[in-house]
């Protein structure tokens, strides 16, 4: 990171607002972690608030028979008449009988919190008891914004990762990724293939992507001579990956910290601070920062680069020159803000549910050298936004796009203003080189559309009534 | 503790949040941790509403719990009214502040010394209330505080002089209810009665005080309304009407209900010619059941669920008007059922009230209906088992709130429901006439276009790869691939050859 250090960019500027915004609670993690995590169930404990949530934030899902479920808390479990152990215990079991999961995901919610239900006191017993492993995640509301979720679910798996690979078992286990790119290839054929990576230490990466993103990044390191030993969370709980002292472990995720600090500290891992792979300009940073740390010199990342943004011009030119404005809700914001300033955008204000300003350090960095490059103004990143006041400061910045929730898009759209539901990043495929054009195909939509429009002249469409 | 899948009614502060939404210039401010504010992302999808949805949050966090959420409630509330200058602030409680047994009127008290807005505390609980039954009380709530405040300032108006109505109970996110209101304004408009007011859809708090000079109210939906109606009864003397005008039948009773009403108060109304013009010809319903279309429908199965409005008024719409044989008709609004029973005993062979979703889907699948009306879950149970759905009752999807026009109330309204039990059931029996001869002779043709066969060979890994790919872009990706790989004279297609494709198409 030598040449990061080098420049003398106009430092980022840091603030922190109300905490009056918009986000999804964090327990919309099962939404994609049930699906990511095959064997899995799910089990949210909390109120109708927390259902109607999850009901109506999962759209046409809930009707595909998830496996994630509510117990729902009634009267008598908030007054302690009823016994929270022999309550929880008849409904993993029915859950068991129905779904036969590998592994159930205990939710505790805000209520679960304020009651101080001791979920992480009554898993191993009810664990031991009924014979299937229960992951505590306390993704609740009180502490956590949306993506966060995935976070404190990943953070408990961690404890349920084997420690030591056992050494028959090892071939067998190996890791489904492995598995599935030597499908059908002779034994020899694997063989010489082991001899294309690098003698390196094992490396873990942690981060849920859908199958593809996984496969394509686990790729682009073997071109790199790099193996992945295994990563968090693997497609099924029963293939979760070996950890051990001294392994490198690397996230692709922005809002991980709580995975990444764990990895440290309990289990003693090494981790390598990069950039996230979002973007080429990500990727390659991301790939170059593991090469250096495992000692092996990276090839051919500059053309693969160049390549990719030679094929993204057709989009850069739509969004050069216009300006961004994040209101922030899954802190993704800021890998995304660098990459977008690298396509040609200005960013005045990055809002994020909240910083960690050491596990995101390489991608700060890489945020304030992209602006210093790119000749821009460093953004104001705003932590816990104030949505009415980012409101007023949108109007009066005249800003091109906006990427917000969907409880804002409507109404900013009204007012003549365009916007991206931020949504759609956390479920896009948006990582690695080949997704780059993903990232742009979003961001430009409503331009694209918008411009459509543009000769309509309908573009106010509210009566602003006169201020009282 | 009980496992929960889906749930038909929400919480009670949605209930709460959507009688306030649906006021002008009244602001929700939720009592509640972040994330709780999903109301507004529903609001702003479902109704495609232009404006921000008038509802904050003041955020129980770590340190709340810690200290308690007195100064920031009170805060929050003078930051409001200095911001937006509502009318009326409402604090909503939720699940949360249930548990958290904080004193919130304390603060509403307090608060109000120093804000020019009205502030107060919605009476519900979440253990005890659902939404339906919240927006009732919230309603009902609002409409006592602002009389009891025109009472004390002598402000209350005098009867007008010619027939005049409030229709109470038209909301926010309610099922059709924009549509429904203006088909009942135009009922009104041909009974010769002047609309009042309208609440709490579009009102203003101030013309609260005005509700006491129409004749009479009229409540169209059971769930909502009702209190505020009975209270305005009680303290005033206003008669009310509740039946429901959905299908022929019962738009006829609630008119002649109407009729009753303005002549009991010294008018003198006759509407049976204008009834009798309406079912003849305005309405196609009374023809519809007449016609031979209907006639194949007699004795056809179908189950009805929903809300104790819709679902008590399509039983009867079914058995009455299109002899049509109701198996089973439910409600989820548990809280009701006697009502629920009593209104469809004559109409359906069993009754089922419960709010369990597969208590529902067991049900359908044990009788097989011809069709089913019902909310969008028992839609998806149709799909499953290749039954038709109308979809009559929330919850509903963002499809359900049609931009053109749909009511179900009024006469209008009996036409739409024609179609939709029509289409329903031709659909249904379609589907089963083209099964019967053969089948669709598209499938084999679809299929065709996509595997067309090619001079190149997949590796193994290449073709898993493909088959992670949804569906509907498969064939796509895989032509593009094709073409990426014929070009450059790949011959074997691997995962490598695969994204190389993507990255060069943007496939
Ligand atoms: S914020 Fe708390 S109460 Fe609300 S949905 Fe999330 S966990 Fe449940």
């Amino acid at each position: 990171m030598t040449s990061l250090a080098d420049t003398q960019p106009q430092a980022l500027n840091f603030e922190c607002e109300t905490g009056n915004y918009h986000t999804f609670c964090p327990i919309s993690c099962v939404a994609w972690l049930y699906q990511k995590i095959e064997d899995s169930f799910f089990l949210v404990i909390g109120t109708k608030t927390c259902g109607y949530f999850l009901q109506n934030a999962m759209g046409v899902m809930i009707f595909a028979e998830p496996r994630y479920a509510m117990a729902e808390l009634e009267e008598g479990d908030i007054s302690a008449q009823l016994n929270d152990y022999e309550e929880l215990k008849r409904l993993c079991l029915q859950v068991k009988r129905d779904r036969n999961p590998s592994v159930i995901v205990w939710i505790g919610t805000c209520t679960t919190e304020i009651i101080k239900m001791d979920l992480e006191g009554l898993a191993p017993k009810l664990e031991a008891e009924i014979g299937i492993p229960i992951v505590v995640a306390r993704a609740n509301g009180l502490d956590y914004a949306f993506t966060q979720g995935e976070d404190t679910v990943l953070a408990a798996m961690v404890q349920k990762c084997p420690e030591k690979a056992v050494p028959q078992e090892k071939e067998e286990r190996g890791n489904s990724l492995q598995k599935l790119l030597n499908f059908g290839r002779k034994q020899e054929e694997v063989k010489a293939e082991e001899s294309a990576y690098h003698d390196h230490p094992p490396l873990v990466l942690f981060g849920s992507l859908p199958d593809p993103v996984v496969t394509q990044l686990t790729l682009e390191l073997k071109k790199q001579g790099i193996k992945v030993s295994g990563w968090l969370p693997a497609k099924r709980f029963t293939e979760l990956p070996v950890i051990e002292e001294g392994y490198y472990v690397a996230g692709v995720n922005p809002f991980l910290s709580r995975t990444a600090t764990t990895l440290m500290r309990r289990r003693k891992c090494k981790l390598i601070g990069a950039p996230f792979p979002i973007g080429p300009d990500g990727t390659r940073l991301w790939l170059e920062k593991i090469c250096s740390v495992l000692g092996i010199t990276p090839t051919g990342l500059a053309e693969r680069e160049a390549q990719i943004w030679a094929n993204l011009e057709d989009y850069l030119q739509l969004i050069r020159g216009k300006s961004v404005f994040f209101m922030g809700d899954n802190l993704l914001e800021v890998s995304l803000a660098r990459f977008l300033i690298r396509c040609g955008m200005t960013c005045p204000e990055i809002g994020i549910p909240y910083m960690d300003k050491r596990y995101q350090a390489a991608e700060l960095a890489l945020l304030e050298q992209t602006c210093h490059e790119m000749g821009v103004p460093t953004p104001k990143i705003v932590e816990k936004p104030d949505n009415y006041n980012q409101i007023e400061r949108i109007k009066a910045l005249d800003i091109d796009l906006v990427i917000t929730g969907m409880a804002h898009a409507n109404p900013l759209e009204a007012r003549g203003i365009n916007t991206k539901w931020s949504v759609e990043f956390t479920f896009a495929q948006i990582h690695g080189f080949s997704n780059a054009r993903d990232i742009l195909e979003l961001v430009t939509r409503p331009l694209r559309r918008n411009h459509a429009l543009k000769d309509l002249g309908w573009n106010q469409l509210v009566r602003e009534e006169a201020q009282v | 503790m009980k496992l929960a899948y889906w749930m038909y009614a929400g919480p009670a502060h949605i209930g709460t949040l959507r009688i306030a939404s649906s006021f002008k210039n009244v602001h929700g401010i939720m009592h509640a941790p972040l994330g709780d504010d999903y109301f507004n992302v529903m609001r702003s999808m479902l109704e495609r509403e232009r404006d921000f949805t008038p509802v904050t949050t003041s955020v129980v966090d770590r340190h709340v719990l810690a200290r308690g959420s007195q100064e920031k409630v009170v805060d929050n509330i003078t930051r409001k009214d200095g911001e937006e200058h509502p009318d009326l602030i409402v604090l909503t409680p939720t699940c949360t502040s249930s548990i958290l047994q904080e004193d919130l009127q304390n603060f509403v008290t307090r608060a109000s010394l120093s804000t020019q807005a009205d502030v107060i505390l919605a009476d519900v609980n979440h253990y005890r209330v659902n939404e339906l039954q919240a927006a009732d009380r919230t309603l009902e709530q609002i409409v006592q505080f602002y009389l009891a405040k025109a009472r004390a300032e002598g402000e209350i108006p005098d009867r007008t002089a010619t027939p005049s109505v409030n229709i109470l109970g038209m909301t926010t996110l309610g099922f059709h209810n924009q549509h429904d209101c203006t088909e009942l304004k135009k009922l009104m408009a041909d009974l010769g009665i002047t609309v009042n007011e309208v609440i709490p859809a579009n009102a203003s708090v101030h013309n609260l005080k005005r509700l006491p000079q129409a004749w009479f109210n009229l409540v169209p939906y059971r769930e909502v309304g009702l209190m505020a109606a009975r209270y305005l009864e009680t303290e005033f003397g206003m008669p009310y009407v509740d039946i429901a005008p959905m299908g022929v039948v019962e738009t006829a009773r609630c008119i002649r209900k109407i009729q009753q009403i303005l002549n009991q108060g010294g008018a003198s109304v006759d509407y049976e010619e204008f009834i009798n013009t309406q079912t003849v010809h305005v309405s196609q319903a009374a023809w519809f059941s007449r016609s031979i279309d209907c006639q194949n429908l007699t004795g056809k199965k179908a189950v009805v669920y929903g809300d104790n409005t819709h679902a008590v008024a399509m039983t009867k719409i079914l058995s009455r008007e299109m002899g049509i044989k109701v198996v089973w008709a439910g409600t989820y609004c548990k809280y009701d059922g006697d009502w629920f029973r009593d209104q469809v005993k004559d109409y359906c062979d069993d009754v089922l009230i419960t709010d369990d979703h597969a208590q529902v889907g067991d049900a359908i699948a044990r009788v097989e209906p011809a069709a089913i009306f019902g909310t969008q879950m028992e839609r998806h149970v149709g799909k499953r088992l290749n039954i038709p759905c109308g979809v009559i009752a929330a919850p509903v999807h963002i499809q359900n709130f049609p931009v053109g026009y749909r009511p179900f109330l009024g006469y209008e309204g009996t036409n739409q429901i024609c179609d939709l039990v029509y289409n329903s059931f031709t659909l249904g029996m379609e589907d089963h006439l083209l099964e019967f001869f053969g089948g669709h002779d598209t499938k084999e043709v679809i299929h065709k276009g996509i595997s067309a066969e090619s001079d190149l060979t997949w590796t193994a890994e290449g073709l898993t790869e493909l088959n992670k790919i949804p569906g509907f872009v498969r064939g796509k990706v895989k032509r593009n691939t094709e073409k990426f790989a014929r070009d450059r004279g790949i011959s074997e297609i691997t995962v490598e050859t695969l994204y190389a494709a993507k990255e060069a198409v943007g496939a």
